[in-house]
């Protein structure tokens, strides 16, 4: 027996240490000024992605070699699953995301290590020792209740398999781009910690410079978790066989609430690093987004709350994450508490400004985000209370989420168009009318075109043209007076803008006309759905790699006119005999054909479910376009330009630029040029 | 300092305690657990036959005089698997027979499974069809009852046993049955 998972169970117990020593002393050495200490950070920081690569690499390599010595090993995988798989089931169970997560965790805390050269050195020590913080939980809690290295003794002669549901491309690639983005909050979080535990750098002109540099990081990480989140609406879409494509379950709720509280603070940040307003807020809000991610994590693996997407969960690892979760939020909390700068240190704006839509944007998120959290929790809390066991459903979601998210869409286009600190609301309204007017007009046509549903269908069309050339107004407004290409923070709004535009169509047109019916069908017998017609063809079984499958032909067509034959399949896998649901699904721009097989009813007759879904794939080409604007926005020249001039930029769109070139009020230059600076700093 | 920066300290203190009795609850292992009307009354009369042994026909008159655990299970249930290393724990220490109860399986399957992982039972009845399931309520496997000596049934759970179970509801409950009984 070769001693190889002993190395990995050696090689985290190290980068357990790595993390003590990097959560302590660089902290230690900032508070004191003891810059030997601090200088400790950064090669904290690669020893341990260094040494949480080497046990992850050799937990994969358990799983390609077929270590069935491993009880994690054992457990998630056996001798026919095939090779792709077999890395993908490193984190297809509770161990092995959580290593991941704390792969992931090191990775980012060695790219803030890496490029934060510009920034002053007890800055660089408090952010990295406020991840490695982070780190020791993640690492204490895989080592003491989660060891993905112990190992049965004798060896296991075969495995169990991975659960069938999870052997599909869509869990390759969600669960890493979900880590992604609630780790990467982990950045903003610990610079939001480490402003706070330094006075000095709470000071305004402070503050307005770590932002600028933290800005990209949040950015990217809200682009992975949107990612992420498609990725499983996708993935649930055609793997579940249910043919949703959100369902409001508390898992999806987990990931969606750091979503929601990420968007507002992508704004927040954008305004305190730009006109030094809402310092506190937005302190406050980076705290809240990497709790939500955390919070995320502790109810998806405690399993407090049950759901279809619990495969892993133990109450004994749920006590574990809450008291770290009590401890890294509860501090924190308390932190901003006794710390949080008193004055605001704004520059003074009206209601009629850009800081006040912004405010806007702020309080509807941040509502409908804590509408989600109450809505996920109210079950956990009505069991507490002994009031029975309750669940809340899509309704209560669907209906609050619409009415919180209604005046996000309808303010929206006059967001990047209104002037920061004073404007009037007639200027960007006279420019939008044209749209406002295409906007209803196109709402008012869709709402007779439409079959059924013409409430959503007008609303998803009216909102969606709204925002569309809202925003394209917005484009041509600053081509023209400025004369310039946009800055890539400006392309980032307009690209994460038009992807929810384009999101809304698909989200308001697949509810309102979607159609579906589930029927007993006999081989030869077709069922008709408006124009489109589908004939069964019967049912085979064919042999998978790991599984057997009963594979159902079903020829469609539109007009009389063969479209296509679709497969949905009925898998019935070897090793545990669990049967998964393999729909045949028909992609298009405009609608999706889905079939899926239900039960064999005997003589031949199998019941079988079909679904005309149109313009759901606009949800996650939205959800795509949104992740695009975040990497984007990231890539802004001013963010990298502004940390090397360490921290005095040379345009006046800074805190501590010239009041009068930032506004225009004073000085009254030409209308041209008043809305070319309006629209500078979008 | 203002007491509007203490809400969200006090918002996340209101979170943590729920959070905390989401815990506690959870760990009550019988939170889904549904009352069962058979608990304290005979279990229901039964002829079935042994898995191993087709022919054989045991019914609950021949299993009176002690008491014994009853688990159902079937092959087609993962469940099943998580639960059977307790199962074999509990078994090894002969504090009460335990009867597998396979419950709408393939014989040759049921085999199959109890060669591959053992089989901790003293006997296995194998109910084909679930018609007796009916009059015991089984609504999913696994699912575990005691029942004692005079055929009462003392003990019941739904889903997998843990050795906690065991120790701290499953054992108590039969000490107290054969402490009536003497």
């Amino acid at each position: 027996m070769h001693l190889l998972p002993e190395f990995g169970q050696i090689a985290l117990i190290l980068a357990l240490l790595i993390s003590l020593l990097l959560s302590t002393l660089p902290l230690i050495g900032a508070q004191r000024g003891l810059a030997p200490w601090m200088a400790i950070a950064r090669p904290a920081a690669w020893a341990q992605l260094a040494l949480v690569g080497v046990a992850f690499a050799i937990l994969t390599w358990a799983f390609v070699a077929q270590d069935f010595s491993v009880r994690y090993v054992a457990t998630n995988s056996n001798s026919l699953l095939p090779m792709m798989y077999r890395y993908s089931a490193v984190w297809g169970a509770h161990e092995g995301s959580l290593l991941l997560w704390a792969l992931i965790l090191a990775a980012w805390t060695a790219a803030v290590a890496a490029f934060s050269r510009s920034l002053p050195q007890p800055v660089v020590a408090r952010v990295l020792g406020v991840m490695g913080i982070v780190s020791l939980g993640f690492l204490a809690f895989l080592i003491f209740t989660s060891n993905p290295f112990e190992r049965v003794l004798p060896a296991a002669a075969e495995g169990r398999d991975l659960n069938p549901l999870l052997q599909d491309f869509g869990l390759i690639v969600h669960p890493p781009m979900l880590y992604m983005g609630y780790v990467g909050f982990a950045v903003p979080f610990a610079f939001a910690i480490a402003a706070l535990l330094d006075r000095n750098a709470s000071r305004p002109e402070e503050v307005a410079r770590w932002l600028r540099w933290t800005r990209p990081w949040t950015n990217v990480a809200w682009g992975f978790l949107t990612i992420g989140i498609a990725l499983g609406s996708w993935w649930a879409y055609y793997e579940l066989g249910w043919g949703g494509w959100w369902f409001w379950d508390p898992v999806e709720n987990a990931s969606f609430m750091p979503w929601l509280a990420g968007a507002a603070l992508l704004h927040s940040q954008a305004i305190t690093e730009k006109r030094g307003s809402f310092r506190s807020w937005t302190l406050l809000l980076a705290i809240a987004v990497f709790s939500l991610s955390l919070l995320g994590t502790f109810l998806v693996r405690s399993g407090v709350l049950t759901s279809v997407h619990a495969f892993a969960s133990d109450p004994g690892r749920g006590l574990f994450i809450l008291i770290f979760l009590g401890l890294v939020v509860g501090s924190s909390l308390l932190l901003y508490a006794m710390r949080a700068p008193d004055v605001d240190g704004g520059k003074p704006f009206t209601g009629a400004s850009r800081e006040a839509l912004l405010l806007m944007n702020n309080v509807f998120l941040t509502a409908a985000c804590a509408m989600v959290l109450i809505g996920t929790l109210y079950p956990l809390l009505a069991d507490a209370l002994e009031l029975g066991k309750i669940s809340v459903g899509p309704p209560y979601f669907s209906l609050l989420f619409i009415v919180l998210m209604a005046p996000i869409v309808l303010l929206l286009p006059l967001g990047p168009l209104i002037r920061w600190q004073s404007d009037d609301y007639a200027r960007p309204l006279r420019m939008l009318l044209p749209w406002a007017a295409l906007a209803l007009v196109a709402g008012g046509i869709s709402y007779f075109q439409a079959p059924n549903g013409p409430w959503k269908t007008a609303a998803g069309v009216a909102g969606s043209v709204w925002i569309a050339f809202g925003t394209a107004r917005f484009v041509w407004q600053r081509v023209r007076t400025h004369r310039s290409a946009l800055t890539a923070e400006m392309c980032g709004m307009v690209l994460a803008h038009g992807g929810l535009a384009v999101f809304l169509i698909g989200a308001l047109l697949v509810e309102a006309q979607l159609q579906q019916r589930e029927i007993a069908m006999k081989p030869g017998q077709t069922l008709t759905l408006g124009r489109d017609s589908f004939r069964f063809d019967g049912v085979q079984r064919l042999p998978g790699p790991n599984y057997t499958a009963s594979r159902g032909t079903v020829e469609v067509f539109r007009d009389d006119r063969r479209v296509t034959t679709l497969h949905p399949e009925k898998r019935e896998y070897a090793s545990g005999g669990q049967v998964m649901t393999e729909a045949a699904i028909r992609p298009g721009v405009t609608r999706d054909v889905f079939v899926a097989l239900g039960e064999p009813l005997g003589n031949d007759a199998w019941a079988v479910r079909v679904h005309i879904k149109p313009f759901i794939r606009w949800v996650w080409i939205g959800a795509a376009l949104m992740a695009l604007g975040g990497f984007v926005t990231a890539l802004d020249r001013r963010f990298r330009k502004a940390a090397i001039n360490d921290g005095h930029p040379e345009h006046g769109e800074a805190v501590e630029g010239p009041a009068s070139a930032v506004t225009g009020t004073t000085a009254g230059p030409s209308p041209a040029a008043r809305d070319d600076i309006a629209s500078r700093d979008a | 300092m203002s007491a509007k920066r203490w809400l969200p300290f006090a918002a996340f203190l209101l979170i943590a305690a729920l959070l905390a009795t989401g815990v506690w609850l959870s760990r009550r292992d019988n939170r889904e657990a549904l009352p069962s009307p058979l608990i304290g009354k005979p279990a229901p009369e039964f002829a079935l036959p042994v898995l191993h042994e087709p022919n054989r026909i045991v019914t609950s008159k021949d299993l009176r005089g002690q008491p014994y655990l009853l688990n159902v299970w079937g092959s087609w249930c993962p469940e099943c698997r998580v639960e059977h290393p307790v199962i074999s724990r509990f078994a090894a220490t002969k504090r009460v027979r335990v009867i597998g109860y396979n419950w709408k399986d393939e014989p040759v399957d049921a085999l199959k499974w109890l060669e591959r992982f053992n089989n901790p039972y003293w006997l296995v009845l194998a109910d084909i069809e679930g018609g007796t399931a009916i009059d015991f309520g089984i609504y999913g496997a696994p699912e575990t009852f005691l029942v004692d000596a005079e055929g009462i049934v003392r003990w019941k759970h739904v889903g997998a046993m843990t050795d906690t179970i065991v120790r701290d509801e499953l054992l108590p409950v039969l000490e107290a049955a054969e402490a009536m009984k003497q």
